[in-house]
């Protein structure tokens, strides 16, 4: 029976091969057997897509259909914390336009088990609190400048440092970390900054001044706000800013199922591979939460193309476009004089291999009955006579 | 706060990736007639690979799980930045 089955290992895929494994009865004749699988191998070959099928208008239309019933608005995450979650035809066009910076980045943060069970919530609190980034200016009350001396007096506030469990000794740490060229006094008050140099001005301390409220002290760069969250069973920590590389170094946090919506950032930490993975699951997700059906074999084709160079790329001039070989394919999408004009200048040639471009001069496309054509091999036909 | 090592192949979002020998990437290109130039790039420095030891012009296997067929076989080969 095994041996059957694994005839058609090469033919048919995995999850297919397992369901069968699953629901044929126990004791099948081999005769049987055999029958089965051709009939299921027959079945898959038909619902195969075939060869020239224009699969990218496909998968064009049936996102872009749906994209028309979904919101254009942000909405505030339900919780206690305010916290914004793009949604919708937004977030989609965040997504494949491949940006950089999003407008609201976040993390998802999954815990090992002491943490995840939420048995002790101070635990969870005070971890919460040690991934959230806070700045100088969050710890402090005034900044002053003298302008006899040009020294900066920080007056730091006891009991927001309490509350964050960070000591004064830390604090003068981590400023003089990040702050080259400045002794700092500690006067139980406050901290009093005077630069090394000599040739001080009101100028410059004003702007060091303004540097040093941005500075952090404790947590994760980039995270604004963290919310603690029941999941089912486990407690999961979402965040508002996302600094992926930084928190998997967290010994608290389960690495391995933390996730960020930031897809560049995923690409950075974790390969173009995940990050391809993580564009289905972003833009399936918010397909899924708009109660609207969109197979996902569409979503991971537009992924797929966003990821075959190795890199991100957006669909848009500057990312998937521009790596067409067609001018007039590039044309056709935007800035088409710009285009034009460019290959005109290095005398680029258009081989007219696209969909595109034919259609534009009024020949058949090569898609469906339009792509195959004879090809004969005219050495080798010779050499055979 | 103390810090853990994280490997970027246990993440549940990064696939299996495996370097192919020389056979099996002559095979591979042969199977479905292409150069190893028409195949989707993945970079030298790319996260998932930097413990693979390979060179571009090398073919990377990988195998991700997929939702539509259980398991789903890619080729990336390794382009130079």
């Amino acid at each position: 029976m095994a041996d059957i089955i694994s005839e058609y290992e090469d033919k048919l895929p995995a999850k297919i091969i397992g369901d069968i494994k699953n629901s044929i009865p126990k004791g099948i004749s081999d005769s049987k057997l055999k029958k089965i699988m051709e009939a299921v191998y027959g079945e898959y070959k038909t619902a195969k897509v075939h060869p020239g099928e224009s699969v990218g208008l496909i998968a064009a239309e049936s996102i872009g259909e749906p994209g028309t019933q979904m919101t254009l608005n942000t909405f505030h995450f339900a919780g206690v914390a305010e916290m914004n979650v793009t949604l919708g035809l937004p977030r989609i066009i965040e997504i494949l336009d491949g940006r950089k910076e999003l407008d609201n980045p976040m993390m998802e943060i999954y815990l090992k088990k002491p943490y995840a069970s939420g048995k002790k919530i101070e635990d969870l609190r005070h971890l919460a609190l040690q991934i959230r980034e806070t700045k100088l200016k969050d710890i402090s009350t005034e900044f002053t400048i003298s302008i006899a001396d040009f020294t900066i007096e920080v007056k730091l506030d006891r009991e927001k440092m309490k509350e964050i469990d960070v000591t004064t000794g830390k604090v003068v740490d981590s400023i003089s970390k990040q702050l080259k060229g400045y002794n700092i006094r500690d006067n139980r008050e406050s901290l009093i900054l005077k630069a090394r140099s000599k040739e001080d001005s009101f100028n410059e301390s004003y702007k060091t001044k303004e540097k040093i409220k941005e500075i952090t002290i404790k947590g994760i760069k980039g995270v604004k706000q963290v919310l603690p969250v029941k999941r089912e069973e486990e407690f999961v920590i979402i965040t508002a800013g996302s600094n992926l590389a930084d928190v998997l170094q967290l010994e608290e946090v389960d690495a391995y199922r933390t996730t960020t919506n930031n897809i560049f950032e995923i690409e950075q930490v974790l390969g173009i591979e995940a990050a391809r993975q993580a564009i289905v699951n972003e833009i399936f997700k918010v397909i899924e939460s708009q109660g609207l059906n969109v197979d996902v074999r569409h979503i991971m084709l537009v992924a797929d193309t966003m990821c075959v160079s190795g890199t991100l790329k957006g669909i848009t001039r500057y990312g998937v476009v521009s790596e067409k070989s067609s001018v007039l394919a590039r044309a056709s999408f935007e800035t088409p004089i710009k285009h034009i004009i460019n290959a005109a200048l290095v005398g680029e040639v258009d081989n007219l291999n696209s969909v595109v471009e034919n259609v534009m001069i009024n020949q058949p496309v090569p898609i469906g009955t339009g792509l195959p054509s004879l090809a004969v091999k005219l050495q080798k036909a010779a050499k055979e006579k | 706060m103390k810090k853990q090592k994280f490997k970027v192949d246990k993440h549940i979002l990064t696939p299996k990736h495996l370097k192919l020998g020389e056979r099996e990437k002559a095979q591979l290109l042969e199977k479905y007639n292409v150069t190893s130039k028409e195949l989707p790039k993945i970079l030298k420095i790319d996260a998932a690979i930097k413990e693979l030891d390979v060179k571009p012009g090398d073919i990377v296997k990988i195998v991700r799980k997929s939702q539509t067929a259980g398991d789903a076989v890619f080729y990336r080969v390794v382009a130079d930045v």
